[in-house]
């Protein structure tokens, strides 16, 4: 399996266990598509913050890769990398491929 | 019951009194400074680090994570000084004081409670200072260092309150350490003049406060700052 895969089913596996707790429809079968965060998507900055922090560990856990998912546009409607799963997935990449 | 404590500045002073009282307490520790350790307990690590350091606060909280399974308090008490007239501050040294006061606690604190909100629990508990309070002469940059500190402290308890985690911090009076060994004697006995209790503060003064911002039971205290010695804003 490529990198870049690996990190979305890593995300993939993180959005349904948010939602566990969130309990969200529009999250119950999420793919690269799937809208996180910014415009009309269905994640709170409370819930990105959730999401941030199991993603990251993650990626500690299963990539042995520490990365920080903070960036000055985390909280951006327009230009957030965590709009959707693939959008925070080439971040990743982006962040893994600097180190 | 055994928590497991994280705690930085820990190789001297007020930091390393803390960690042997914990381990006589039957806690597990985990210490780090820029410095080695002489404390020999199996119930205590030690990381050589600088809190400024980005890369290496993240492996060591990470690699508490992977060995402890979670932090239940964090103790940000690695710190430095400087007495200097504002005039004759070298801006180097004011950059090194906010580093390691803000940006080393900052770093702390947002590492650590990443562990803490999965676990929904966690006390953090703050370094501040009275100079702050009293906007000392003398110490600007260190008690401005601090200030940012408070500042922190409060708005993070507010950020981290739905996670079950508190935060809140401690401004010990002056306690003779090496932190205040080159302060002249008659500002130190002017500065203890200005406390309602007019005397030096204590290890043991500090480990009170810091256990009841520790203790389960505190669940309802966060965003405070508590000054030792009768000190307030």
């Amino acid at each position: 399996m490529k990198l870049k895969e690996k990190i979305e089913k890593l995300i993939v596996e993180a959005v349904l266990e948010l939602n566990k707790d969130i309990k969200k429809s529009e999250l119950h079968s999420p793919n690269k598509e799937t809208k996180l965060y910014g415009g009309n998507a269905t994640l709170d900055s409370l819930s990105l913050v959730g999401l941030i922090v199991d993603v990251e560990e993650r990626i500690s856990d299963e990539l042995d890769m520490d990365i920080v998912l903070a960036d000055e546009r985390a909280m951006s409607r327009t230009s957030s990398p965590f709009r959707t799963v693939e959008t925070l997935a080439n971040y990743i990449e982006e962040l893994i491929n600097k180190d | 019951m055994s928590k497991i404590i994280l705690l930085t500045g820990s190789s001297k002073g007020i930091g390393k009194y803390l960690v042997e009282h914990f381990l006589d307490s039957g806690h597990i520790v985990i210490g780090c400074s820029r410095g080695e350790s002489a404390i020999i307990n199996d119930n205590y690590t030690h990381f050589t680090l600088d809190v400024t350091s980005e890369k290496d606060v993240i492996s060591m909280v990470r690699g508490v994570k992977k060995v402890h399974g979670r932090i239940d308090v964090l103790i940000n008490n690695a710190g430095v000084a400087s007495m200097n007239h504002l005039i004759t501050t070298p801006s180097a040294t004011a950059k090194k004081v906010m580093d390691i006061n803000f940006f080393g606690t900052f770093l702390l604190i947002r590492e650590v409670s990443k562990v803490m909100m999965k676990q929904k629990y966690g006390r953090i508990v703050n370094f501040t200072t009275v100079a702050s309070a009293f906007r000392l002469e003398g110490e600007a940059i260190y008690a401005a260092s601090k200030a940012a500190v408070e500042n922190l402290t409060q708005t993070t308890s507010n950020e981290l309150a739905i996670f079950g985690i508190t935060v809140n911090a401690i401004g010990p009076a002056p306690v003779e350490t090496d932190l205040i060994k080159a302060v002249p004697k008659n500002k130190i006995n002017a500065l203890l003049e200005r406390q309602a209790i007019k005397r030096f503060g204590s290890f043991e003064d500090v480990k009170n406060v810091i256990e009841f911002y520790m203790d389960d039971k505190s669940d309802f205290i966060t965003g405070q700052i508590i000054y030792l010695g009768g000190v307030y804003k």
